[in-house]
């Protein structure tokens, strides 16, 4: 019997599987450390105040407690630094107030953290909490960018005045304003994209040791880059040095960017630690994860386009301002500039554009780049604003698309916003989706849901990311304080098992599977004989982690880079122990062979000879056999496709359900189409989740409402269906595997295609546009406001 | 302090606890069963469920004494002694079920015991009705039904 296929295209089942659902995880919150204390932070309950004063003296003699630390007691370590600096159109640098570790002075949003106790049990740290006098003198807040804005509005930062971090703007300003002023129509929309919190389902952990002998440093933590983490808090906090700080993120629970950036509660028990000789652990609790994780999205914008009197778009103009929060975390200044403004060209041949950004200081929980971040709301403005076109116009949303779309042969395709795409066809990709859904057979599955009473809407969206990030030398030309390329260690063991050490980080990508399958693929190693190691600064080289669907464009290239420096190789030890010239030795299926006859040793039997180098060209090559490669994309990868929602609401309760869901993504050479079809399924439901469920709501007075389970409301199963996943592959140019990526496809092209639903549905009642959530609330609301009309 | 004496995947312990610790920090703390997650403070996730009594529930919900005296069974007393996986974890894996793997010990005992109290059968619509109390951020639930949907006659045919 043959063994099974295992390499690039096959759905493996997941190696990292079997510990998952047996229950031997190894999460952060699982791990303890000997003699172990336990943090609990006192957080700000009031959205902007002054401090007047803190006293720690009753929770200092609470039992059990071992420390209780203020931000005084951390006046010697830095804030936490913001890894981008925007310039705003003047060519000043964006304002870029400190981020202390524990509040300083001031408490800025709702769950800024202002005290910290450390105490022997977590119940003993959380009781000695509640004793802290803290006295805060209340501040005007604002909790939206335009109240932020207004004057007169309360001043967040002192160096931040009128509350505005930067004002930038990218396009050819006076082309659009003559492609506008020669329009035979303008349509302009103004809309907003809903806050959310990303909710991964792990709360996010801290655990912080020090050994005194060696003076070394270790965090534990759930992160989805602990090399960014070690450099952002070494240098930048702790100074601290690379090789006497380890950090290690074992298994973890999820992150959609929440866990990407540098936060206070790592470098706080990182530094505590050292302070106490002790451990300190740190577990968030799920309303300390909504007051304290960087929320995602929080736009609002407008919208413009200029069009001919046959429907081709001339011109677009976009004004947007962005949510910062009350801090620059990690990522921010770069998701509303170089992640969103730079795709508002989308799938379209609009030859001119012009996006002005400002980003915008509030009291309210650090804004942040969220599964997407930026190309969700650069697509949700975009189809929009081409299903409005069509309302105010009577275009037909396909024939509309299909006539703007960038023609097939027009790749490579320099957009008038700095990107250049390789590849893509986005009319395959809508022609399949179109035939997946059966939108042909819409209209009469509409009226048979009439007949039952029921409103049915169908909604298109097209959408484009760029992923793969990221060139290094681009984005540092556009701010980014770090280089984005990725590393790979490949160590062949002188059996011929592999070990590969990724600067990649899975927290349920499944790499530990599709990583491993491209050993398979290119060096013929049995699958069952690669492992693959990510997660701890001390065993891998170095590496920028897992965000921006990076992985496998990124880190899967700088593997085979690797493997290619070991085929190298070995093809000199071959072409030694066979005696042949190394130019006449191929390699393939994990074989070395002189070509043309059936001489040939296996990669087990190179790996041998080079780990016992008996009979071996010592003064020509080292032994060993074991690489490493870093790679630096040479662009953004550009995945594209079609998202196509059929919608089913209830009158009488103003209930939305999904009935049909089709995706068809052009997501590059795909390594293990089951896992795709996994990621796509989960990108859709959290952009479902945003487009009729979730909304991270404050009041007025920057009061966080939505601050639990209780009342952000997460998708469940019975909120769902089933969701038809796709393909229709071209291949990325600039990489050598072909791929793209695909962890956000999903939650990019769905909200819009859900609101295009939502809206078609809701067409009699004259609905032009609604803003997420489409929650029954809202929907009822307009219902109920048309059959009052009609009375 | 008091003291709660249960059976835990079948080996009975007995431990001091705190009145207001929780049956889940007694499993993971004292028992040191990290299998069962924590993923919210509301009893909104489900990411702790286990079976109390041959029942499902949220282990965040009991206190442990509220326990003493009870059968428990985590995700870690799942598989049969020698190692076999139960048709449910066989199933999560098959269909690609899980991401991350954070919710998955939860889902799956949830969904052990949805099954096994419907040998009637459930449609996709009451397998997504009965998954109502677990939160999952990665799969959109579309595999973890499909998975539930084919462990069900692998769990009747026993």
């Amino acid at each position: 019997m043959n063994a099974p296929f295992e390499g690039i295209g096959a759905s493996v089942r997941r190696k990292e599987d079997l510990r998952f659902i047996s229950g031997r995880g190894n999460y952060t919150d699982d791990i303890n450390r000997p003699n172990q204390t336990y943090a609990v932070f006192r957080r700000s309950d009031r959205p902007h105040a002054n401090i007047i004063s803190i006293d720690t003296s009753a929770a200092k003699s609470a039992p059990g407690v071992v420390a209780v630390y203020t931000a005084e007691d951390l006046a010697a370590i830095g804030g936490l630094p913001c890894g981008w600096q925007i310039h705003s159109k003047d060519g000043s640098p964006m304002a870029e107030p400190k981020h202390p570790v524990l509040a300083e002075g001031k408490v800025r949003h709702v769950g800024d953290p202002i005290a910290v106790v450390i105490a022997e049990t977590k119940q003993q740290a959380r009781d000695a909490a509640e004793l802290i006098e803290i006295d805060l003198q209340d501040l005007p807040a604002t909790a939206t960018v335009t109240d932020a804005l207004k004057s007169g509005a309360a001043q967040i930062h002192d160096n931040a005045p009128g509350n505005v971090c930067y004002d930038w703007h990218i396009g050819d300003k006076e082309a659009t304003e003559a492609a506008f002023a020669k329009a035979a129509k303008i349509v302009k929309l103004d809309l907003e994209n809903n806050r959310l919190v990303p909710n991964a389902m792990e709360p996010r952990v801290a655990i912080g040791d020090y050994d005194r002998h060696t003076s070394d440093y270790t965090l534990f933590t759930t992160s989805q880059n602990p090399h960014v983490i070690r450099l952002l808090m070494g240098a930048f906090v702790l100074g601290l040095p690379e090789h006497k700080l380890r950090v290690v993120a074992p298994d973890v629970g999820g992150g959609f960017g929440s866990k990407i950036y540098h936060y206070a509660e790592e470098a706080t028990v990182t530094w505590a630690a050292g302070k106490l000789g002790r451990p300190v652990k740190w577990t968030a609790d799920r309303t300390e994860s909504f007051m304290s994780d960087a929320h995602g999205r929080d736009h609002v914008s407008t919208a413009e386009m200029a069009l001919d009197a046959q429907g081709n778009f001339l011109a677009l103009r976009v004004n947007t301002l962005a949510n910062m929060g009350a801090y620059l975390s990690t990522f921010a200044p770069a998701v509303p500039t170089y992640l969103y403004a730079t795709l508002l060209a989308g799938t379209y041949r609009t030859p001119v554009i012009y996006a002005e950004v400002k980003a915008v200081f509030t009291n309210t929980v650090p804004v942040d780049a969220y599964r997407g971040a930026g190309r969700p709301e650069a697509t949700f403005l975009l189809e929009r604003l081409v299903d409005t076109i069509c309302h105010d116009t009577g275009f037909d949303p396909v024939a509309i698309r299909l006539q703007n779309f960038i023609p097939k042969d027009a790749f490579p395709y320099q957009t008038p916003v700095a990107l250049q795409y390789d590849s893509g066809d986005y009319f395959t990709t809508m022609e399949v989706a179109m035939k997946n859904a059966d939108y042909a057979g819409f209209p009469a599955r509409k009226a048979a849901a009439a007949a039952k009473g029921k409103l049915r809407g169908i909604g298109i969206s097209t959408y484009l990311e760029a992923c793969g990030i990221a060139p290094s030398a681009v984005v540092g030309s556009l701010g980014a304080r770090a280089g984005l390329y990725e590393v790979a260690n490949i160590r062949v063991h002188p059996t011929g098992s592999v070990s590969v050490f990724t600067g990649t980080h899975s927290h349920g990508q499944g790499h530990e599977t599709t990583l491993a399958q491209l050993v398979t693929s290119q060096l013929g190693v049995p699958f069952s004989q690669v492992e693959i190691v990510h997660g701890d600064t001390n065993r891998i080289p170095f590496g920028m982690g897992t965000y921006g669907s990076r992985s496998l464009a990124v880190g899967g290239t700088a593997m085979v880079k690797a493997m290619d420096k070991i085929i190298a190789k070995g093809k000199k030890i071959a072409a030694h122990l066979l005696e042949a010239s190394v130019d006449d030795i191929e390699f393939a299926d994990g074989s070395f062979k002189v070509a043309g006859t059936d001489r040939a040793k296996t990669l087990s039997e190179i790996a041998l000879t080079a780990y016992v180098p008996h009979n071996y060209p010592i003064t020509e090559i080292e032994p060993g056999l074991d690489e490493t490669a870093f790679y630096d994309p040479a662009n953004f990868t550009f995945p594209g496709g079609c998202h196509v929602c059929e919608v089913e609401i209830d009158p009488e309760t103003g209930v939305t359900s999904i009935v049909n869901f089709t995706a068809v993504d052009d997501v590059g050479r795909v390594i293990n189409p089951m896992i795709v079809e996994g990621q796509v399924q989960g990108g859709v439901a959290q952009g479902i989740g945003q487009a009729l469920l979730e909304h991270a709501v404050y009041d007025s007075n920057a009061q966080l409402l939505s601050g639990s389970f209780m009342d952000y409301t997460m998708p469940r199963a019975d909120n769902l269906t089933n969701i038809s996943v796709a393909t229709e592959n071209t291949l990325c140019t600039h990489n050598p595997l072909g791929v793209k990526g695909c962890g956000e496809v999903g939650a990019i092209g769905s909200p819009p295609a859900v609101m295009n639903a939502v809206i078609s549905a809701l067409k009699d009642y004259g609905v032009r546009h609604m803003n997420m959530p489409a929650s029954p609330e809202k929907i009822w609301g307009i219902i109920n406001a048309g059959r009052k009309a009609a009375e | 302090m008091p003291q709660v004496t249960l059976t835990v995947n079948g080996k009975t312990s007995t431990v001091e606890v705190e009145g207001r610790t929780l049956l889940v920090e007694l499993l993971r703390e004292k028992l040191g069963l990290t299998g069962t997650h924590v993923g919210c403070d509301t009893s909104q996730c489900g990411a702790c469920v286990v079976h109390v009594d041959g029942n499902s529930v949220k282990s965040c919900t009991m206190l442990a004494v509220q326990a003493d005296g009870s059968s428990v069974t985590t995700i870690e007393g799942l598989a049969k002694a020698d190692g076999t996986l139960h048709p449910m974890q066989e199933m999560f894996r098959e269909h690609h079920a899980l991401q991350c793997g954070f919710c998955t010990p939860g889902m799956v005992m949830a969904a052990v015991d949805l099954v096994a109290k419907n040998p009637q059968g459930l449609s996709e619509e009451q397998i997504r009705h009965g998954l109502e109390g677990n939160l999952c951020r990665c799969t959109g639930y579309h595999n973890i039904v499909k998975a539930i949907d084919a462990a069900q006659p692998l769990m009747h045919a026993k």
